[in-house]
C-alpha cells in the first residue's frame, strides 16, 4: 500500500539524508574499513606494529603487494582459542543477565513516573539523569569503596544482621552487574518512560470495561503498546555492555575476561594489532544481529501506522 | 416504544446521585429510572456532566452521593470490570496492537469462552456492522466510520444489560452522522437492548431516543418523550436548549378550565389553553414555538388575542421554509417560521413590511422559571 504514491523526494529531502549519510562514512564507514585492514594482516616487530603496510606512493604494483600480503590468519587465530570464544560467549551472557534486571527495574520505575502527576514528571526524569552530572569514572570508584570488604554494603548486612561475617563483592560477576545496571539505567528508564508516557488511559478503562481486571490489562494492553520502548531499551543497553571495558576491568575478577577486555590486552599489551582489530570486526558482526532483529521490529511497526 | 416501560421495576435507577471534583459538582442529584429495552439519551450542552454520569455508571468514577441500582441491586461496589454494562468511548479507544477481530474478541477472552464460540460471535458481529472481510486489519488502518463500528462491535458482543454511547457519533461527518442516526435506533430495536446515549446535538437526541434526559449545570432538569420535552418543556432554559422559542413576558391574570389569561404590560392579553398552576398576579413567560406563529399581511379578523402587529426586519430562506424575524410595535421580536409549501416566485411579504402575527391559544406554554 505505501510506496506507490509518495511524493518524489526533492533536492532539499536529499541534503538533509546527506548528512547523516556524510557523518556515517565519516565516523564510522572509514574507520570500520581500517580497522578491517589491519584485521587483515599479521602482527610484526615494527612501526606500525602490522605487515603488510599500503605503500600508495608505489602506485598500482603498492597495491598489488599490500593485497597479496593479506591473510585471515588473525579470524582463524580467533576460531581456535578458546580463550576468544568463551571471552565472547561472558560478555554475552552477562549482558544478557544485566539488560534482564535493567528491564526489571527500569520498568516500574518509568511507569511510575508516567502515573505521576504531570509537574512531577519533569522532577522524576531529572532525578533519573542527575548521577550522569557527576564523572563516570569517580562514580565507579564511589562503587568499589561501597562494595569492598569494609565496605557500606557490608556494613548495611551486617548491622542488619542478615549476613554474620562481611561477604565478597568486589571482584566478582555479581559486582559487574552491579555496576552495569547502575550505570546504565537512564538509557532504559528513558525509553521506557518516552513510550509509556505516550499511552492512552481510555485504553486500559476499555479494558476494563470489557471485563479485564486491571493487573491483566498491564499485560494485555500496556506492556504490548510498551514494545518499542521495551526494545530501544533493551538495545541501548544490551549493545554497549557487550562491549564494556572499564566496569568489568574495575570491578570484576581477573580471570576471566569480557570481551572489551581481551581486545584491550591485546592492543597494549600483547602489541598484537592484527587479532585486536579482528576480534572488533567479530564482535561488530554478533553485534549487528540484534540490531537487524530491532529494525525489522520497527518496520512491521511502520506497516501498521 | 416496545412497551417495556410499563414494567414496575426500572433495569435501572439512580437515586440522588451526586459527583463533585473538589468543590464543584458535575453531577447533581440525578434520580432517573431507564427501562428495560429503552433508547434514552442524556442532552445538554458541553460541560454539564453527562460523561461524568456515564462514568459513574460504568464505574470509572466513584459516587460522592446517592447510589446506582441495576435489576434493584446497588452496583457502587462492583469494580468496572465486573459490571454486566459497556461502553462505547468517545475516542473510541481502540486497542492499536490488535487487529480489528483481536478487538472484538477482547471481551470475550475475558469471559474464558471457547475459542470456537469465541470466533463465531466475533464473526456474527463483523457481519452485523458490515465489516465483513476487515477482521485483519489494524484500526489506524480504518476510516472513522468503520472505526465507530468496530467500537460498537467490541461493545455489542458483550451482549451488555446496558450499552453506553459517550457521543457516539460527534467524530463522523454530517451525512454518515445521519445515517449511523438510523443504524443505531434499527440495532438498538432488532437486538433489544437497552442504550443510553450521550449527545449535546438536540436532533440527534430526538431522532433516535424514545425518551430524552435534559442536563443543565450537572442537574436533569427535565425528563420525556421526545415529543414533551418540545411541546411542554418545564423552563425557558428546556425550551431554548430543544430548539428556537418566543418568550413572552407577562403576570397571570386568570386560570382554570379554560386555560390562562395573561396580561403583558408590552404585548397586551395573551391566552393559553393550558391552566397554570399558579397565583394570580405570578410573573410568568408565554413560550411560543417559531412554526406555531403565523404571519398575515393584513390584520386578522376576530379575536385579537395573540394577535401583535410589527414590521419584518429580516428574512432567512433555509429552503424548505422560511424565517421572519418581526419587530413588534410593543418593542419585542419575535420570530416566526412560515412552511414553503408552494415555489414562491414572488414572496408576497418583504422586508419592512408591515404583518400581523397570531398564534392559537394551544400554541403557546406557560413557564414560571
Ligand atoms: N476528572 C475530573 N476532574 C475534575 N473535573 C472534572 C473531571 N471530569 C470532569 N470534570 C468536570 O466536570 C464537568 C462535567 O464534565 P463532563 O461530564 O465531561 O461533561 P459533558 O460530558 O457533559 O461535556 C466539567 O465541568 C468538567 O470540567
Ligand atoms: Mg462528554
Amino acid at each position: 500500500m505505501s510506496g506507490t504514491n509518495r511524493p518524489r523526494r526533492g533536492w532539499g529531502a536529499r541534503l538533509v539524508i546527506l548528512i547523516p549519510a556524510l557523518w556515517l562514512a565519516v565516523f564510522f564507514a572509514v574507520p570500520f574499513l581500517i580497522v578491517l585492514k589491519i584485521s587483515l594482516s599479521q602482527s610484526a616487530i615494527a612501526q606500525p606494529p602490522y605487515t603488510p603496510v599500503l605503500d600508495l606512493a608505489a602506485g598500482w604494483q603498492g597495491l598489488k603487494d599490500w593485497a597479496a600480503g593479506l591473510s585471515l590468519e588473525s579470524y582463524a587465530l580467533l576460531a581456535s582459542d578458546s580463550l576468544y570464544v568463551s571471552s565472547y560467549l561472558r560478555s554475552l551472557q552477562i549482558a544478557a543477565l544485566s539488560t534482564a534486571i535493567l528491564l526489571l527495574i527500569g520498568y516500574p520505575i518509568a511507569y511510575g513516573i508516567a502515573r505521576a502527576p504531570r509537574r512531577m514528571q519533569a522532577v522524576l526524569v531529572m532525578a533519573i539523569v542527575l548521577p550522569f552530572l557527576t564523572a563516570f569514572l569517580i562514580r565507579i570508584y564511589a562503587l568499589v569503596t561501597i562494595l569492598q570488604r569494609e565496605g557500606l554494603l557490608n556494613d548495611a548486612l551486617l548491622a542488619l544482621s542478615l549476613v554474620r561475617e562481611p561477604l565478597v563483592w568486589l571482584s566478582t560477576d555479581t559486582a559487574i552487574v552491579i555496576g552495569i545496571v547502575y550505570s546504565y539505567l537512564p538509557f532504559m528508564v528513558l525509553p521506557l518512560y518516552a513510550s509509556l508516557e505516550k499511552m492512552d488511559d481510555t485504553l486500559l478503562e476499555a479494558a476494563a470495561d470489557l471485563g479485564c481486571p486491571w493487573w491483566k490489562a498491564f499485560w494485555l494492553v500496556t506492556v504490548p503498546l510498551s514494545a518499542p520502548g521495551i526494545v530501544a531499551g533493551a538495545l541501548l543497553c544490551f549493545i554497549p555492555i557487550v562491549g564494556e571495558f572499564v566496569i568489568p576491568d574495575l570491578l570484576g575478577g581477573s580471570d576471566a575476561l569480557m570481551i572489551g577486555q581481551t581486545l584491550w590486552t591485546e592492543f597494549f599489551s600483547n602489541k598484537d594489532w592484527p587479532a585486536a582489530s579482528a576480534l572488533a570486526v567479530a564482535l561488530l558482526a554478533i553485534l549487528l544481529v540484534p540490531i537487524m532483529i530491532y529494525q525489522h521490529i520497527q518496520m512491521r511497526a511502520l506497516e501498521h501506522r | 416504544m416496545n412497551g417495556s416501560s410499563d414494567k414496575t421495576r426500572p433495569l435501572l435507577r439512580f437515586e440522588g446521585v451526586v459527583k463533585r471534583f473538589g468543590d464543584v459538582p458535575a453531577v447533581d442529584r440525578v434520580s432517573l429510572d431507564i427501562h428495560e429495552g429503552e433508547f434514552f439519551a442524556l442532552l445538554g450542552p458541553s460541560g454539564c456532566g453527562k460523561t461524568t454520569l456515564l462514568r459513574m455508571l460504568a464505574g470509572f468514577e466513584q459516587l460522592t452521593e446517592g447510589h446506582i441500582l441495576l435489576d434493584g441491586q446497588d452496583i457502587g461496589d462492583v469494580p468496572p470490570h465486573r459490571r454486566p454494562v459497556n461502553m462505547m468511548f468517545q475516542s473510541y479507544a481502540l486497542f492499536p496492537h490488535l487487529t480489528v477481530a483481536g478487538n472484538v474478541a477482547f471481551g470475550l477472552k475475558q469471559e474464558a469462552l471457547p475459542k470456537s464460540e469465541i470466533e463465531s460471535r466475533v464473526s456474527a458481529m463483523l457481519a452485523l456492522v458490515r465489516l465483513e472481510g476487515y477482521g485483519g486489519r489494524k484500526p489506524q488502518q480504518l476510516s472513522g466510520g468503520q472505526r465507530q463500528r468496530v467500537a460498537l462491535a467490541r461493545a455489542l458482543v458483550k451482549r451488555p444489560r446496558v450499552l453506553l454511547l459517550d457521543e457516539p457519533l460527534s467524530a463522523l461527518d454530517r451525512k454518515l452522522r445521519e445515517e449511523t442516526r438510523f443504524e443505531l435506533v434499527e440495532l438498538q430495536q432488532r437486538l433489544g437492548l437497552t442504550f443510553i446515549i450521550v449527545t449535546h446535538d438536540q436532533h440527534e437526541a430526538m431522532i433516535m431516543a424514545d425518551r430524552i434526559g435534559v442536563m443543565n449545570r450537572g442537574q436533569l432538569v427535565q425528563v420525556g418523550p421526545p415529543s414533551e420535552v418540545y411541546e411542554q418543556p418545564n423552563s425557558r432554559w428546556v425550551a431554548g436548549f430543544i430548539g428556537d422559542i418566543n418568550l413572552i413576558e407577562g403576570r397571570v391574570a386568570a386560570t382554570g378550565p379554560q386555560g390562562t389569561e395573561i396580561k403583558s404590560e408590552t404585548a397586551g392579553r395573551l391566552h393559553a389553553a393550558q391552566p397554570a398552576d399558579v397565583s394570580l398576579g405570578t410573573s410568568v413567560w408565554l413560550a411560543v414555538r417559531p412554526e406555531k406563529v403565523s404571519i398575515a399581511a393584513h390584520a386578522p379578523e376576530g379575536s385579537q388575542t395573540n394577535v401583535f402587529a410589527g414590521k419584518v426586519a429580516d428574512i432567512g430562506y433555509l429552503g424548505n421554509s422560511s424565517l421572519y424575524k418581526v419587530k413588534l410595535d410593543n418593542g419585542l421580536v419575535m420570530t416566526a417560521v412560515v412552511a414553503n409549501r408552494t415555489r414562491l416566485l414572488e414572496r408576497p411579504i418583504g422586508r419592512y413590511d408591515r404583518v400581523w402575527l397570531s398564534f392559537p391559544s394551544d400554541a403557546g406554554v406557560v413557564l414560571t422559571r
